[in-house]
């Protein structure tokens, strides 16, 4: 069928006006946060109500048209590039809130909803919803749920999945599917919300979604830690937890990142560190302060040269500071930034170091690594340009490396970022023959035309 | 659109630039013509790869890009919060200057810059003659803030509620001026831009009264020209050049420490994008447009960092309710936000109260304004709306195009508000 019929009849869906097909426009949606190459949409179709989602898939379906749902587009998987010729389905205008319960610490929102909107309307009611990826002014909902996306505070609050207690989904027909409920137990059936989460797209359409809510801490504290080396560090993070201190962000710089981060900020840096943690405690006033008191003698213990502890809200500002440009300051040195997040369990964040600093040697490439290091996630960042053919090839064989290095430590392909397109043929490696082709066989089940956001995370169906 | 091969080619010049976009679309958050339409090809990272996929021939409709290129206010607001240090505005202005040489100005702007806008004295007899005219048609539509609508005009300007031509010009009243340093021992060049001769004279008298209180000397010389900006935005880098020799030339003959103007735009202009569109001029020009263009400050910059106009210890309570909106070209291009809060705050008569997303652009962007005024208008209201919810009385401001933005909305929303440049208020209470 002609893209200019398939329009009208999306038309009838979701009004004129809310279908682009124009060269400009179509091209618009070919890319994501990835760096991969582009992929052009046949149309672009954006839904203004939760319900025009189900007819929508219908018709992609009774099409065999595929289908990739966009959010904000930030995923740093590929996640959103669209299938060539088929259509990008924007949940952008699908951003209600619309219900925040203050009595049972829910919150019910329209999958298009800006994360950080949400956060700040959540904390307007005296309420806490932690999830905090570093996209989160402009990441959505949605994209959070599908991508399973984690923040600063994982370590103690958990990563999207935990926040998520139902969800209404639309499958492959476009018919309505409901899962969870508002209660804090529900063992009503499959475990659906859960499937969803990390899904990416491949196995549902979200509409509305359910999200538990907790009350804020009353107290926090926050410091940076300076270490001569990774190997302090990182035992200082093994040994905090070890010792049962649960901060709620324990993060870890390294001192080429310490070292771009001062080049571009002037901070006033310790840039003869071999690393630094930043840690925040939180919890009831006096927990904080004996909290942080044992942090400090933990880190002065296992090495560290100095601690040093905000006194004031401008001192905390500024220690968060230096996080918060670990990626700006590492986009700005070279053209390129490939951002990748291999995780390991947390006693072997030194090993993975030090495999990192073999592999920037081996390939001759700048690798910057700074990250969550008190969930083990690590963002081993290469600066490159991709315009460079040579350059690039080396740039991807230290990525396949890396994926090596952190599946011997028994480690992840990915604490956060999704596979997408840009790790799927790694699946097997991490998991197994079977656990892919159960996967398979749930995707055909589910999705028999494999209309559902194709070849991502499991490949080609 | 004749050769696109060509247009690409020069497309790759920004190549370098462009590539520094990691597209990951932070930019979405602060772009207020995206917050409007919610469409990717109307926020930095889809023009950034629009522009990019038109330099490698993978999309061949120019017009598109084009059109897309041109939605936008040019406010910076990007630019300010991109992790990546992309230089935006430099590559939105040259992509439009290459665009522009491949499609060719339209008729009306050939005629309006090459015109009208080089032509000084054509330009001040037409906005005179006008301002003479438009009295028996414009009606004061309200009278804070001074916006009249005009029935006859409607198709030309919609349902603007515009700022009438001031009745006498600033130029009519200081043709010129070189008065010798005070007691601060400084000495300024002054430009009042066009929109402050033309529309808000009562801006520039302010202006001076303030520097002659401060016992500053001023330079005031015949025969400037507009600072260029409407003329690049549109592509028009040659006219811009020629506007920025006959500026060089009104004040090559002064002696001076620094340029101040009140007009936020004019100061991001001369101080930022002047020294940048100068690559193939003579060295000469070159090394005084620069010297120009490293003395240029906005001018509550000046009071506060260089005259030493201090806060109060206490802010002053009572009067009337001013809050303040950051012109884009203030706060983001130069950085300056808490000197025209602080002479806020000195004035008397006046209790200062912020508002909520003072920074957020106003939507006015010039000629943005005038080819899409449906979206300019729709950021305008939620500006206007803010200003309303803070209380206030009069929303004070640094730039001209603002002022006319803000006068629009406010007369559109219902008036009751009065709208003034923060040298007004200050001059005031002198
Ligand atoms: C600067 C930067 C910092 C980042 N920091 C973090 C971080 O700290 N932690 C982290 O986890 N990630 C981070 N990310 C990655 C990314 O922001 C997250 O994966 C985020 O959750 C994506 O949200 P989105 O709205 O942009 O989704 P998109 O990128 O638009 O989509 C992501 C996936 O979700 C699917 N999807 C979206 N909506 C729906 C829906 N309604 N139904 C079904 N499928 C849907 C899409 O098809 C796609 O597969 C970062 C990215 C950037 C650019
Ligand atoms: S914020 Fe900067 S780097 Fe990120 S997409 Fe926008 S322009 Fe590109
Ligand atoms: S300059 Fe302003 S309007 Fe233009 S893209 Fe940037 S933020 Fe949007
Ligand atoms: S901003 Fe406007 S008023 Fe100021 S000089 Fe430029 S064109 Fe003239």
């Amino acid at each position: 069928m002609s893209n200019a019929k398939l329009a009208k009849d999306f038309e009838k869906i979701v009004g004129a006006g809310n279908v682009m097909h124009e060269e400009a426009d179509l091209h618009a949606y070919s890319y994501d946060s990835a760096v991969l190459d582009p992929q052009v949409p046949a149309l672009v179709i954006k839904p203004t109500t939760t319900e025009q989602l189900g007819p929508v898939t219908a018709l992609c379906n009774e099409h065999g048209l595929p289908m990739t749902v966009r959010g904000a587009g930030t995923n740093l998987s590929g996640g959103t590039i669209p299938h060539p010729g088929g259509v990008v389905v924007l949940t952008n205008g699908l951003n209600k809130i619309l219900e925040i319960n203050e009595e049972d610490l829910y919150a019910v929102v329209e999958p298009g909803v800006v994360t950080a909107q949400f956060a700040a309307q959540v904390a307007s009611k005296g309420l806490f919803y932690p999830p905090d990826p570093g996209s989160q002014a402009v990441s959505t909902i949605g994209g959070n749920v599908a991508e399973n996306a984690g923040g600063l505070r994982g370590l103690k609050y958990g990563v999207t999945k935990d926040y998520v207690m139902g969800m209404d989904f639309y499958d492959a027909h476009g018919d309505l599917i409901k899962s969870g409920s508002r209660t804090v137990k529900c063992v009503t059936g499959y475990n659906l919300a859960g499937l969803m989460v990390a899904s990416e797209g491949t196995l549902g359409v979200f509409s509305n979604i359910i999200l538990k809510l907790v009350p804020p801490p009353k107290a926090s504290k926050a410091m940076m830690a300076i270490f001569p080396n990774v190997q302090t560090a990182s035992e200082t993070v093994a040994a905090i937890i070890a010792n049962h201190i649960v901060p709620c962000t324990l993060e870890f710089l390294d001192n080429s990142v310490i070292r771009y981060v001062e080049d571009f900020t002037k901070a006033g840096l310790p840039t003869d560190a071999g690393a630094i943690l930043l840690i925040e405690v939180d919890g009831h006033q006096a927990e904080v302060i004996e909290d942080a008191q044992k942090v400090v003698d933990i880190c002065t213990k296992c090495g560290a040269k100095e601690v040093k502890m905000a006194e004031t809200a401008e001192e905390r500002e500024a220690l968060w500071f230096a996080r918060r440009n670990a990626l700006p300051s590492l986009a700005r040195a070279k053209p390129t930034t490939v951002l990748e997040d291999a995780t390991v369990p947390r006693s072997q964040i030194p090993a993975m170091m030090e495999g990192l600093d073999k592999i920037a040697k081996k390939y001759k490439l700048d690798i910057g690594t700074f990250g969550h290091a008190g969930d083990g996630n690590l963002h081993p960042t290469i600066l490159c340009d991709n315009r460079d053919k040579e350059e690039f090839h080396r740039v991807e064989e230290a990525v396949d490396e890396i994926f090596d290095v952190a599946l011997s430590l028994k480690g992840t392909l990915s604490g956060e970022h999704g596979i997408g397109m840009a790790k799927s043929k790694w699946m097997e490696k991490e998991t197994s023959k079977a656990t892919l082709e159960y996967s398979l066989k749930m995707k055909r089940a589910i999705d028999p035309k494999g209309i559902l956001n194709p070849t991502k995370i499991i490949g080609d169906v | 659109m004749e050769d696109l091969k060509q247009l690409a080619q020069n497309l790759m010049e920004l190549d370098d630039q462009m590539v520094a976009c990691m597209k990951c679309g932070m930019c979405q958050a602060v772009c207020p013509v995206f917050a409007e339409t919610m469409q990717e090809a109307d926020v930095t990272r889809g023009k950034i790869a629009l522009l990019e996929k038109l330099a490698h021939e993978m999309v061949k409709d120019a017009d598109q890009v084009n059109d897309k290129l041109n939605r936008c206010l040019l406010c910076g607001s990007c630019a300010a919060n991109c992790p990546s240090g992309v230089k935006i505005m430099d590559i939105f202005m040259k992509a439009r200057v290459i665009v522009t040489q491949f499609k060719g100005l339209s008729a009306t702007k050939k005629m309006i810059f090459k015109g009208l806008l080089t032509r000084p004295k054509l330009f001040n007899t037409l906005t005179e003659m006008s301002a003479k005219f438009q009295g028996p048609f414009a009606k004061i539509a309200d009278q804070a803030s001074g916006a009249a609508s005009c029935a006859m005009l409607n198709p030309l300007l919609g349902e603007r509620h515009f700022m009438p031509l001031a009745k006498k010009p600033f130029r009519k009243d200081y043709p010129q001026l070189d008065t010798p340093r005070g007691k601060s021992g400084l000495k300024v060049a002054f430009y009042p831009g066009c929109v402050v001769d033309k529309m808000f004279p009562n801006v520039g008298h302010a202006a001076i009264k303030i520097l002659e209180h401060h016992g500053v000397g001023i330079f005031l010389p015949k025969g400037q020209a507009c600072c260029g900006i409407p003329t690049l935005a549109s592509g028009d880098q040659d006219t811009m050049v020629s506007l920025m020799k006959q500026n060089i030339k009104a004040f090559e003959n002064g002696t001076f420490d620094y340029l101040v103007t009140p007009c936020a735009t004019c100061t991001a202009t001369l101080h930022e994008t002047w020294p940048k569109m100068i690559d193939n001029e003579d060295p000469v020009f070159v090394e005084k447009v620069k010297d120009l263009a490293a003395k240029t400050m906005d001018i509550n910059a000046f009071l506060v960092d260089i005259v030493g106009v201090k806060a109060p210890a206490e802010p002053k309570k009572g009067g009337k309710v001013v809050t303040y909106h950051d012109p884009c070209h203030l706060s983001k291009s130069l950085g300056v936000a808490a000197q025209p809060r602080t002479l806020l705050k000195l004035s008397d008569n006046v209790e200062f109260k912020e508002m909520n997303e003072a920074n957020r652009c106003c939507g006015c962007g010039g000629s943005f304004n005038l080819y899409h005024y449906d979206l300019s208008k729709s950021i305008g209201e939620r500006k206007a709306g803010n200003v309303r919810d803070a209380g206030a009385d009069i929303a004070a401001t640094g730039c001209p195009a603002c002022m006319m933005q803000l006068g629009d909305m406010l007369s559109q929303t219902g008036g009751g508000v009065e709208v003034k440049h923060v040298l007004e208020i200050y001059a005031d209470s002198l």
